[in-house]
């Protein structure tokens, strides 16, 4: 499904990140076409999140470029912001915040709006809209997090373990998404170390100190 | 801008469910104020001579105090890494919890500082200088204080770190704010005082947030 030759493609290349005095990983390189997911792997400690982050823009690769249709993303970082959503390990939930409130701030700064309480029915939390983020068990602020996502609009989203602690019922939910956003020609970038079947996903397995492989 | 307002009324929302936090800043303030007539006595002239010096530095000394839940919370929940992921420009960001800062700090100052000037036998003729000068200097103390926060953020024991970074910056505050009420209470002019304030709160404006928001980024590296 990669087509490398495609301008609308988002690539990294000769990637290298340093953590302080280690390396994480060197020479890695991924490429994401409309339409493309790409499952990281590897064992803890092996830079899937260092990949995420500088995939968001977050801190800069000690060498190599990461590009949004051949313009490197350093060069112009308000506009990848714009396209992208980056769900991290933390849920960034205010707890003192109701759902819908937590919710509708995050679509409100991003200035696009799909519907709240629609995200929030998508992630089966519309019932729980008016409780305090606070009374929320892990997992239900989990998918408060994800139903970022389903908010508002973002042609690419990066998620780092998006499934943990979440039931069996939320991680369909989430495939379900991924896939609906993907046939839209939506590009994912997932971190994970749950076997998740997304079809025709790219695997890039992020051993320590990096060798990469793609298939 | 509608981001600026989001962010705003997220923090002012979060400030008062919360209600503690300006509780607390006036709560140190009054007390610490308070203390002053037990420690040095009685006598009104005494008094009269140190209170504004005294109102001002307690009042250096709450902001402080309140500087950390500036950006904190927001970087222990992963809030603020979402935060410099959005559309809207960091420094703008910056701006709005300043300024959200300064509306549940600053200004329950300036509100409550007349009140506790009585305490201290604080001579008539300063008031409007006193609230003048508080009103334009307590915004500044929000924005440098971002600065500071901003630099020791996820640093260990931030909070003495934060004191010995933004006390010697709270200064020219300091020395202009008091001037301008002493000038009024001795007769003087106390405008050129408030206008040195002013400068420095358009100075503050307009560079603080910037400054703010690369070390925010740096944070993130």
């Amino acid at each position: 499904m990669a087509d490398r030759e495609s301008q609308k493609s988002f690539t990294g290349e000769g990637l290298a990140c340093r953590r302080g005095e280690r390396q994480v990983f060197k020479d890695v390189a991924f490429a994401l076409a409309p339409g493309d997911a790409l499952l990281l792997g590897g064992p803890n400690g092996s830079g899937k999140t260092s990949l995420l982050r500088l995939m968001a823009g977050l801190g800069r690769p000690e060498r190599g470029v990461i590009a949004w249709d051949g313009a490197a993303i350093a060069d112009d970082p308000a506009a990848h912001r714009a396209r992208l959503h980056y769900i991290g390990h933390q849920e960034a939930v205010k707890l003192a915040l109701t759902a819908e409130e937590n919710l509708a701030f995050w679509t409100g700064m991003r200035g696009a709006n799909n519907g709240v309480i629609d995200a929030l029915r998508r992630v089966r939390l519309d019932a729980r809209a008016a409780w305090p983020a606070r009374y929320l068990s892990a997992g239900e602020r989990k998918r408060l997090g994800l139903a970022r996502l389903m908010a508002s609009p973002a042609t690419l989203w990066l998620l780092d373990e998006p499934t943990t602690s979440l039931d069996t019922e939320a991680t369909e939910i989430l495939l379900t998404a991924i896939a609906d956003h993907r046939r839209t020609g939506g590009r994912v970038a997932l971190a994970t170390h749950a076997p998740l079947s997304l079809p025709g996903a790219h695997t890039l397995s992020l051993a320590a100190h990096a060798t990469w492989r793609q298939g | 801008m509608s981001g600026f307002a989001a962010l705003l009324t997220r923090d002012l929302r979060l400030a008062f469910r919360q209600g503690g936090d300006v509780a607390n800043v006036v709560a140190f303030f009054a007390l610490a104020v308070i203390l002053f007539p037990f420690g040095v006595g009685p006598d009104p002239d005494l008094l009269a001579r140190i209170a504004a010096g005294v109102l001002w530095v307690t009042a250096l000394l709450a902001a402080l105090l309140s500087l950390e839940r500036l950006f904190d919370a927001d970087f222990q929940d992963g809030s603020l890494e979402t935060l410099s992921l959005m559309p809207v420009p960091l420094e703008i960001q910056v701006l709005a919890k300043c300024t959200a800062h300064w509306l549940t700090t600053g200004l329950p100052l300036t509100i409550i500082a007349p009140l506790l000037a009585l305490v201290l036998h604080f001579d008539v003729a300063g008031y409007p200088a006193l609230i003048a000068a508080l009103l334009l200097g307590t915004p500044v103390l929000s924005l440098i204080g971002a600065i500071g926060v901003a630099l020791t953020l996820g640093a260990r024991r931030a909070g003495v770190l934060l004191s010995l970074l933004v006390l010697p910056l709270y200064i020219p505050v300091l020395i202009f704010g008091v001037a301008a009420s002493e000038a009024a209470i001795l007769g003087l002019e106390s405008r050129p005082h408030l206008l040195l304030l002013a400068a420095l709160l358009a100075a503050s404006l307009a560079l603080a947030p910037w400054a703010a928001a690369a070390a925010l980024r740096q944070a993130f590296e």
